[in-house]
Parts: structure tokens; sequence; C-alpha cells
């Protein structure tokens, strides 16, 4: 049974959220943190209610009703969520609150907004939906384990439409440590520069982007969501070839049919490794385009490379902001994304024109 | 897509016991778990009763054979997980596909909590030892590498149904072939994070707890893990299933982030959908394991929304949280192994200190334990934050 992407919709440092040209004039940093360009959201969310929400939720509220009005679609069946830090902001508040007031007199809105699934709740809420809701909450598999669920249950026929996505914040807590984990760079890279940065470090970033999946098209499809898969701490980079080669082979696929790659490419030398060892192995005269350079690095970062890949198949155009090699053939008809989030989660996704 | 999952066993760590064998002797001695708090330090420690695993992390690290510096949250995961698999009868795991799908709401709040107070005086202060297990998915990932498992790993976070949700999407990946087996469930420790923000809601009972009593006023907290391990009908066919993992359902009440409808919509379309999913009506249902926390929401929403359902002809119910207390992302872990052992063994659970009938609903949850019952089909309820309702349900065949 085929799945098709009915509409998408994505916020994120670039300019995702008002429509136009994929990626026509990207906005270039120099920072090692980046930010959500944000979308107006009273456009879907009451004043009052903006004002309590924390940037989490908004950016997943923003992005899952961009792609249900991509799909024209105002109620979905079910609503499945990945985000792996979850409500970080809200955790961060409540958290230093009760640090701070030896845990008395503390107030409840931090942490009814704190747990995992408060975006997948909020959206319900707004849209009124009282489907299917989950939320996955496993590191960088979180955005790959909704789409899973999301196809699992297409397939089984309890649903006709999906809305499913991966989001994650930074806050200024989460970006403290994360740096002390020595995940970023030193000093700031261009954004145009960092896939050739010669060192280790990665930029930090965030986002939401959300899918609306159907099993029969509708007028925005111009993709199928052929396949995901996962892959658990490989033990080397022959694994990660062999699963790639079976993924491939599982969905009837050569590597000759795949006309672009999209890889999850970050700008840590280390951690780049192994795409060059499956271009090389697989893809060695593929067009290879890349998207971390633009949105950050994060769990759920896949998203992005995912909904971009959408576009470029919508536009049939790799945007210059985003091709890392080679040129794509004229008909751009199957993508593969490639992404792994540390090393320890693989993850591929097959996208084909339709 | 038409394969059945079957339940071939189950572990439970709770405030009950420190295996499943101790949980039952606990409900037939009807030895409820709540006490004043042991082992985690809060100003609240003598306020509300808590419902704590009786160990300390060194014992609980033995148990595990994991170090003892990690979260407890993992501790706890990783006890229960193992107990399930041991009872399944299957052997080296390194032999099947197999995946773990394992539910929590806050992962290593225990350690992060007990890091904040340096970091917030100074950023770089604090061992990192203490937040590198923060995040939810990297409880999980502690104990699927300790048992070897690669195939599937994932978490799931939707509150108190975190656990349930576990259940059915474990039982998906074995449907869709994705892998054989998966050990699904549920695990939390208790954490002064938690304590407090329940505190502030105003839900906490300052006793224990009365589910479905028309006196309740409130739920007390507990913690621990349960697992089932789900398994394919040729897999099941070589061993001998507790029972049938035969209908679930999630639905989401979309009425407000953390409180329930006062009709109980999600809840009756939980239930509902989990009957239409097994093809069982009303009244073939045994026995309900509510979710029944005690507060005067959930059991006045829940009751009504089974009233809907069932009348006139209801089951017996109760609320094993007026034993093991509310193990949050645990409980629909916890709760699954007692319902799928209740199939097995015939079991109908007490539910603690119930006296004073609810003037809302026409019927009443049992109060003492018993055995021997032909229980065809058990359902169990997970209701959470976030509108989230998940119903399962367990059948003989």
């Amino acid at each position: 049974m085929a799945i098709f992407i009915l509409g998408t919709g994505c916020i994120s440092p670039q300019e995702t959220a008002q429509g136009g040209p994929l990626l026509a004039a990207p906005r270039e940093y120099e920072q090692v943190r980046l930010a959500t360009v944000d979308p107006d959201y009273k456009q879907w969310i009451d004043v009052k209610q903006i004002r309590r929400m924390s940037r989490v939720v908004k950016m997943g509220v923003g992005a899952a009703n961009l792609s249900l009005e991509a799909a024209g679609i105002t109620a979905p069946d079910a609503i499945i969520t990945g985000t792996a830090y979850g409500c970080l902001d809200d955790t961060g508040v409540f958290l230093t609150k009760m640090v701070h007031q030896q845990e008395e007199m503390l107030t409840p809105t931090a942490f009814i907004q704190s747990t995992h699934n408060t975006v997948g709740g909020q959206i319900a809420l707004l849209l009124g939906c009282n489907g299917y809701n989950n939320t996955f909450v496993h590191r960088g598999f979180s955005f790959e384990n909704a789409l899973l669920d999301a196809i699992m249950i297409l397939k089984e026929g309890s649903a006709q439409h999906i809305l499913a996505g991966g989001l994650d914040e930074i806050t200024n807590y989460s970006h403290q440590l994360l740096s002390r984990f020595g995940i970023y760079k030193k000093t700031p890279v261009k954004t145009m520069e960092l896939l050739n940065s010669p060192d280790t470090g990665t930029i930090a970033g965030e986002g939401a982007a959300f899918f609306t999946l159907g099993t029969t098209r509708g007028p925005g499809t111009v993709a199928m969501l052929s396949g995901v898969s996962t892959l658990y701490k490989p033990l080397w980079e022959g694994e990660v070839i062999g699963h790639i080669m079976k993924f491939l082979e599982d969905n009837n696929y050569t590597p000759a049919d795949i006309d672009l790659i999209v890889t999850g490419r970050n700008g840590d030398i280390d951690q780049d490794e192994i795409y060059e060892e499956v271009a090389e192995a697989l893809f060695p005269e593929h067009a290879e385009a890349c998207f971390k350079h633009l949105c950050g690095e994060y769990p759920t970062a896949a998203g992005f490379g995912v909904w971009m890949a959408n576009a470029i198949i919508a536009e049939q155009k790799v945007p210059e902001a985003a091709a890392f090699f080679g040129r794509a053939p004229k008909k751009i008809k199957n993508i593969l994304i490639y992404n792994h989030h540390q090393g320890t989660h693989h993850s591929l996704v097959l996208l084909t024109a339709c | 897509m038409s394969e059945k999952v079957w339940i071939a066993g189950g572990g439970v760590i709770s405030g009950i016991g420190l295996d499943l064998k101790a949980c039952l002797q606990s409900f037939r001695n009807m030895q409820p778990g709540m006490a004043a708090m042991q082992y985690l330090p809060s100003v609240h420690r003598n306020t509300f009763p808590v419902a704590e695993v009786k160990a300390d992390n060194a014992t609980l690290a033995d148990m595990a054979r994991m170090p003892e510096h990690i979260s407890r949250t993992a501790l706890l995961s990783m006890i229960a997980a193992r107990e399930a698999w041991k009872s399944s009868g299957l052997d080296d795991i390194s032999r099947y596909r197999v995946g773990f799908v394992s539910g929590n709401t806050v992962g290593g709040m225990d350690k992060t909590e007990n890091f904040f107070p340096e970091f917030l005086t100074n950023s770089r202060g604090g061992r990192l030892q203490q937040v590198v297990h923060h995040e939810c998915g990297s409880v999980t990932e502690l104990v699927a590498d300790m048992l070897g498992i690669r195939h599937h790993v994932s978490t799931i976070s939707t509150a108190c149904s975190s656990g349930a949700n576990a259940l059915m999407y474990g039982s998906r990946l074995i449907r869709n072939n994705i892998v054989d087996v998966v050990i699904a469930g549920g695990t939390d420790a208790l954490t002064r994070f938690t304590l407090n923000g329940f505190n502030t809601l105003m839900i906490l009972d300052q006793q224990p707890c009365r589910p479905f009593d028309d006196t309740r006023t409130g739920l007390n907290l507990g913690e621990g893990a349960g697992y089932v391990v789900l398994v394919s009908d040729s897999l099941a066919a070589q061993l001998q299933p507790w029972c049938r993992f035969s209908g679930f359902a999630n639905a989401n009440d979309a009425y407000h982030q953390t409180a329930s409808s006062p009709d109980g919509t999600g809840n009756y379309l939980a239930m509902k959908g989990a009957m239409d999913m097994s093809g069982v009506q009303p009244q073939q249902i045994g026995y309900i394991n509510l979710h029944g926390t005690g507060t005067q929401n959930n059991d006045v929403s829940e009751g009504i929304a089974i009233n809907r359902l069932f009348a006139p002809h209801f089951p017996a119910m109760s609320s094993t949280k007026s034993f093991t207390g509310h193990t949050l992302g645990a409980s629909g872990g916890i709760e699954a192994v007692f319902s799928a052992l209740a199939v097995k063994e015939g079991i109908i659970y007490p539910n603690a200190r119930f006296e004073h009938q609810m003037k809302e609903l026409p019927f009443a949850p049992v109060t003492a334990y018993s055995t021997g019952h032909d229980l065809q089909h058990v359902m169990s309820n997970s209701f959470g934050f976030g509108g989230n309702c998940s119903s399962l349900i367990f059948s003989k065949a």
C-alpha cells in the first residue's frame, strides 16, 4: 500500500514557514546556536494562549497547521509527534523554581507544560481531534518512529489521514549543557562553510517539521513516503552500508534508482566520515544535498531533511544552498535521506515522486 | 497483517514487591505499598505518602547488575525487563529479532534534579555524569544495551498512558514483521520534580488514596516498572503464552491539558475502540483493571464512560493503584502484566480502602483478592495528561 505525503509544514532557522521557492534566500549565520524564524503564530493560536505557550509548543502547532493547510485537511484521524528533548523550557522553569523555592509555593503551569506529550496534546486540543495520539521520545529516532507508527496505522486501515512530525527546541540551559559535552564548534562558522569545516563539532539547531500522510493522493501531493528504517548503534561502517542495501532491496530499489541522496552532514569531521564511506561504497556518482548547515544539528533534524526532499521533488531542482556534490538528474524521482545522530542513531527515509 | 500477538511473559517491580510473585503476595495479604518517603529526599517527606520500591539504589543496582550511579528509572526498568524475558521461556535473546519499547515520563530526572542546584549557581558546575542520561530515550537504551537488544529500540512518553502505548506500538512492530519479539511496558522512578508537580495540581492525597470511593481526595504517587513480552504467532506456537493481546485503542480526550472531560469522551473512545478491535461485546469483559487514580476528576470521568459502555452488566473492576500508587509512565506496563496474568490465572485483584459508594455511579469496585475465575477477556485502562487515553484487552485465545 502506498503512503502519500499530502502536505508539509516546517518552522526552522530558515524562512520555511512562508511558502515561495525552496531556500530562495537562505539565511546565512555565523554562530553555533541557531534559532527558528518564527511565523506570526496569531494566525493559528489565540493571543492569550500564545503568551503561555513555550516556543516548542508554538513551533509544533505552527508546523502542524502549515502541513494541514497544504494538504487541505482540517481534521486528521491521528496525531503522532516525535521529540527527543520534549518541553525543555517549561522543564527548566519548574526545576529552577523548585530548587530556588525549596519545593514550596510552586505554580502548576510550567509543570503541566513540561510533559513530552504537551505538543501532541495541544495540537489535538486546538483541532478538537479525538483520534489516536502518540508521542515518541527516543533521541535520534523520535521523528522516524513517529513516521513508522503512522505508516503502520495507515496500512492497518484504522486512519485515513495522519499528522506526523518531529520537533525539538534549544534553551539556554540545554545549550549550556550540550556545549559542555563538547558537541559544538568552539568558534562560529559561516553557514555555507560549515560542511567543509576541518575540525570536530557542529552547530546547534532547532525546529519543527510536520507531514500530513494518507493512503490516497491529495491535490498537494508530489511524493510518496516509500520507506522508513532505523539502525541502532551499528558496529562498523559495513553494517550501515549493508543496512542501506537491504533497505533499498526491501523496497525493490537499487542504488542506481536513487536520483539524489540527502545526507545529515553536520560539519563535524568525525561524524561526517560515515557519509563519505556510504557515498563511496553505494553512491559514488550520485548528487548529494545536505541540510544541517541550514537548520543546525538536533535529534529530530531529519524532519527538516525530509521536508526539504519533498520540496525538491515538487520543484524538481536542488537549491544552490543545499547542493553538496554533483548535479541531480533532470528528473528527480527517488530521494534517499540518510541521517545519523551522534553516530549511534542512523535512519533512512525514501521519497518517491508521484 | 492479520497475525495475532501473544503475551509470553511479564515482569514487575513496584512498591508492593521486587518481582511479580512478591506483588501477588501483597495483593493476597491486602498489603498496599504506601508509606512515608524513605528513599526520595523531599521537604514533603512527611506530608504525602508514596509507594516507593522498598530498596535503595545500591540494592537495585545489584539486582540489575548495573552501576549504582545511573538513574533509578533505568535500574527499575532493567529488573522488570529481565524478569519478563526470563518468564517468557525464550532463551538466548540474540537468537531473535527483538524490540524494546519502553514508556517513561521524566527519564533520568532523579539525577538531573540533584545536578541542578549546583548548575544554577554556576553554569560550569555540577557533574555532567548526572545529566548524561536525562533524556527519556537514554534510560531505555541503558537497558536495551544491557539486554543486547538492537533490532528496534523506542521510547514513548504520553504521561500516564506511556506504558500502555508502548504495548500498542510493540504489537504493530510484530504485525508488520519488523521484529518477532518485543519487550514492552514502562518505567518511572519517583522524583521531586513529579512529586512537586502533582502537588501544584492539588491532586495528591495526604492519606493512602481511595480510588472509586466517594470520599476520595487524590492520588498517591508510586514508582516501578512493568513489562510484558509480546511474541508473534509463530513464536507463540513454541511457547506457553499467558494470553493474547487481542485489542487496543488510543484516543484523545481533546478537552484539557490535565483534566478529563466530565463525560469521559476519550476514556469511552479508547475502551470502545479496544473492544471493536478485539471483536468482543461489553458483557464478554470479565474484569477491568481501572486507571482509577483516586482523583475526583479521573474516577468520575472513567466511571461515567464505563457506565455508558457497560450498563447494566458491569464486569468486576478494581484499581491496583490502591496498592502500587500511581506509577505514571510505568503504570500502563505494570497493569498490563497484572491484567495478562489475570487472564492466565483467573485472578481478580482487590481495590484497597473502598468504603463509600460513589453517588454518580451504579457500580462498585471489588474489594477482595480472588482466583479461579474464568476470565476470557480482561481490559486495562490508562488515561493521562494531554488527553491521552488508552485501553488494552487481553484474551484467553
